[in-house]
């Protein structure tokens, strides 16, 4: 496989760094599990899993509340859950927050049968949040990109993971 | 016997400087009460997310300490919160079920298997170091003021008398502000030190 067209976890942890995240709330899934194991090595990122995808939005506004950084790691399966979190809590009062979603069922070669992979998109135009896609290392400094949009906006921001992190 | 108008009130005199979070039916009478409004959230955003803001909170500001006032109700809409504060184990946080039974803000209408539930049961088993129940307001109030200088998180079941909130309808207009207001608000609190409130 041509190198430069992973996406390797460990990228994606330096970019959070890079913007100074202090905690992950997330939920595991096969799509992010490599980031998952990376994040569990990198001691300045606080590492908080919850039971369900929809805690995930509040707990990261309590934690911008108190000053800190997170990010919210879950599938787009799970962003679905989290629907009235986001609704009321993310857009409704205003909070910069990045979520990053991993894409299950994307494919750049064709239709996809899976819907998790077919609603995600219209559901986040639908909702206004404005969102970036990573499939490689060379896209990794989008998420540098979602910080700055959310913090300026104040609102939250998308990063979909079209490929399994390594 | 206790009624929710008792349970807030009791709690308030003991908040010192306790950020406080209530939620559903304890907004009104909390914000009825509350002398430090400035550290208070009326919580109407998404039902039952309330203790998982208060934990982020708790998370974010370990010199703070937080509590939280859920509805029975929204507790059971989101049972998986008690793991997550139990397994996160923040020493600063409070968390109190106020339980009636009822869907008391849309009109007392049952919740499922309301006379079987065991909150305390529920919390102790989700790893809160620290479980309390109350019916009774001398006691409770007799009480309160160790329990918040226990370390946390802690957990305490009121049962309180089933009533329909009069004060506020269902379909609003309601007497709390917008929920940006209060997130944003307290944030700006928190950032400046709170001249309201110092750390403890």
């Amino acid at each position: 496989m041509d190198a430069s067209q992973t996406l390797h976890a460990e990228k994606i942890v330096q970019e959070l760094k890079k913007n100074h995240v202090t905690h992950a709330v997330w939920l595991p899934c096969s799509d992010t599990a490599a980031i998952h194991k990376a994040i569990k090595t990198e001691p300045s990122i606080h590492s908080v899993p919850v039971c369900r995808e929809g805690e995930s939005m509040a707990i990261a506004a309590g934690l911008w509340i108190g000053g800190k950084v997170p990010v919210v790691i879950v599938q787009n399966t799970g962003f679905f859950e989290s629907g009235d979190s986001i609704r009321g809590i993310c857009l409704g009062a205003s909070i910069p927050l990045v979520i990053l979603i991993g894409y299950r069922g994307y494919t750049r070669h064709g239709p996809t049968k899976d819907s998790a992979a077919r609603f995600i998109e219209p559901i986040l135009h639908a909702w206004q949040i404005d969102y970036y896609l990573m499939e490689c290392d060379a896209d990794v400094d989008r998420i540098s990109l979602a910080f700055d949009e959310a913090n300026r906006m104040s609102k939250p921001v998308a990063v979909l993971i079209g490929k399994e992190g390594r | 016997m206790m009624t929710l108008t008792d349970a807030v009130g009791i709690i308030e005199t003991h908040r010192e400087d306790m950020i406080v979070i209530a939620s559903q039916s304890a907004r009104v009478p909390w914000l009825n009460v509350s002398r430090k409004p400035s550290l208070d959230i009326l919580f109407a955003g998404s039902m039952s997310k309330e203790s998982s803001v208060g934990l982020g909170i708790a998370l974010a500001c370990p010199e703070k300490k937080v509590i939280v006032l859920s509805g029975d109700g929204e507790l059971l809409m989101n049972l998986g919160t008690l793991v997550t504060i139990g397994n996160q184990a923040p020493e600063n946080f409070y968390h109190f079920v106020l339980y009636n039974g009822v869907y008391a803000f849309t009109g007392c209408q049952p919740l499922p298997g309301a006379s079987r539930i065991r909150f305390e049961g529920l919390a102790k088993e989700a790893g809160y170091p620290s479980v309390h129940m109350f019916e009774d307001s001398t006691l409770f109030a007799s009480r309160v003021k160790d329990i918040l200088n226990e370390d946390g998180p802690v957990f305490v079941c009121l049962k309180i008398d089933p009533e329909v909130n009069a004060e506020v309808s269902a379909k609003g207009p309601y007497p709390w502000k917008p929920l940006r207001e209060y997130l944003h608000g307290l944030r700006k609190v928190l950032a400046e030190g709170s001249k309201e409130s110092p750390p403890r």
